[in-house]
C-alpha cells in the first residue's frame, strides 16, 4: 500500500512519547533511520529509539527545545552529521497550557506560540539548506483538528496550530520549486498523555462529536504520516490531511 | 580575480542556465540573468561551499550583482 522509505532519513520533534513516538516507529518500519528529538524525558526517548533499533534502522536521540531557532538549527546539523542526511522532518513537538482566555496569562499564549508554531518555522528553516541543495525533502507538520474547528479553552493551542496550517502552505508554496513538499495532519481526539490531561467533560464533549465515536489511536496519525514522507505522496504539497473520526468534514 | 570570477561564473552558468558571456561583473542576478530571489539564495549556497566561506544573511541580501559576488569572495578568502 505504501511506497517504502529504505534508506531515508528522518528527524520526529517531540518523538519521545505519544504520537510522535508513533511516527518514529511507523517512519522506520517503513525502512528510515530516525533521530529522535526530545526535550524533557531522556529515559522515553531511549525507549523510543530502542523501538526503532529492533527494527533494524538507525535511532539518534537529541535534545533541543524546538522554540529556539539556534537549538533547531544545531540539532539538524547533528542528524546530517550522524545519519548522512536530511529527508524527512516531522514537526510534531506540542505543548499545551490551557485556560480561559479571561485568565490565560501572557507568558502561557507566548509558551504555546513559541513550541508549537514557532517551532514548526524554526525546523522548516533549518532544513530548507540541506533539502534544497539535495533538490528534494519531505517536510510533515502536526496540526490539530481544533485549528479548525476552534475550542474555548485553548485560545493558544487553537491559534497555534492554526497557524501551522497556513505556514504549512506558505513553505509549500515557496519550497515547491525545489521538489520539497510540505504538508500537514490535523489529528483529531487521540489517546495520548496530552489527552488523557483535559477535563472529563470536555472529553464527553468531544467524544460526542466524534461521527466514528471512538478515540483515535496514535498509530493512525503515523500510518498518515508514512503516506506524506513516501513517494507516493510526491504529487501532493500544501495539503492538511484530517485524521480525526469525521470530525471536520 | 580572473579565478575566481571564473569559478563563479561556471557556477552561475550550470546552476541559472544562461550564457557564460551574459556573466558580466555588472549583471544583476534578477534583472539580467533572470534569476529569482529563491535562485539567489540557493547560488549563494553553492558559493558558500565552492570557496569554503559563510556569507551571512545580512551580507548576503546585499549582494545583487556578479561584481559583488565576486568582490564578497576576494575580501573574505
Amino acid at each position: 500500500m505504501f511506497a517504502g522509505l529504505e534508506g531515508k532519513k528522518a528527524l520526529v520533534t517531540g518523538a519521545s512519547r505519544g504520537i510522535g513516538r508513533a511516527i518514529a516507529i511507523a517512519l522506520a518500519e517503513a525502512g528510515a533511520d530516525v533521530a529522535i528529538n526530545y526535550s524533557g524525558s531522556e529515559q522515553a526517548a531511549a525507549e523510543t529509539a530502542e523501538a526503532v533499533r529492533e527494527l533494524g534502522r538507525k535511532a539518534i536521540i537529541i535534545k533541543a527545545n524546538v522554540g529556539l531557532a539556534a537549538e533547531f538549527e544545531d540539532m539538524v546539523k547533528q542528524v546530517v552529521e550522524q545519519l548522512g542526511a536530511i529527508d524527512i522532518l516531522v514537526n510534531n513537538a506540542g505543548i499545551t497550557r490551557d485556560n480561559l482566555i479571561m485568565r490565560m496569562k501572557e507568558e502561557e499564549f507566548d509558551q504555546v506560540i513559541e513550541t508549537n508554531l514557532k517551532g514548526v518555522f524554526n525546523g522548516i528553516k533549518a532544513v530548507t539548506r540541506p533539502m534544497m541543495k539535495q533538490r528534494s525533502g519531505k517536510i510533515i507538520n502536526i496540526s490539530s483538528v481544533v485549528g479548525v474547528l476552534g475550542n474555548p479553552g485553548q485560545a493558544n493551542y487553537v491559534a497555534a496550530k492554526a497557524g501551522v496550517i497556513g505556514l504549512t502552505k506558505a513553505s509549500a508554496r515557496e519550497l515547491a520549486a525545489r521538489n520539497i513538499t510540505v504538508n500537514c495532519v490535523a489529528p483529531g481526539f487521540i489517546q495520548t498523555d496530552m489527552t488523557d490531561k483535559l477535563p472529563d467533560d470536555m472529553k464527553q464533549s468531544l467524544a460526542g462529536q466524534i461521527p466514528l465515536a471512538k478515540l483515535g489511536e496514535a498509530a493512525d496519525i503515523a500510518n498518515a504520516v508514512r503516506f506524506l514522507a513516501s513517494d507516493a505522496a510526491s504529487y501532493m504539497t500544501g495539503q492538511t490531511i484530517h485524521v480525526d473520526g469525521g470530525m471536520y468534514m | 580575480m580572473s579565478d575566481v570570477l571564473e569559478r563563479v561564473t561556471s557556477i552561475i552558468v550550470d546552476r541559472l542556465g544562461v550564457d557564460a558571456e551574459k556573466v558580466t561583473l555588472e549583471a544583476s542576478f534578477k534583472e539580467d540573468l533572470n534569476a529569482d530571489s529563491l535562485d539567489v539564495v540557493e547560488l549563494i549556497m553553492e558559493l558558500e561551499d565552492e570557496f569554503n566561506l559563510e556569507i551571512s544573511d545580512e551580507d548576503a541580501e546585499k549582494i545583487t550583482t556578479v561584481g559583488e559576488v565576486v568582490n564578497y569572495i576576494q575580501s573574505h578568502t
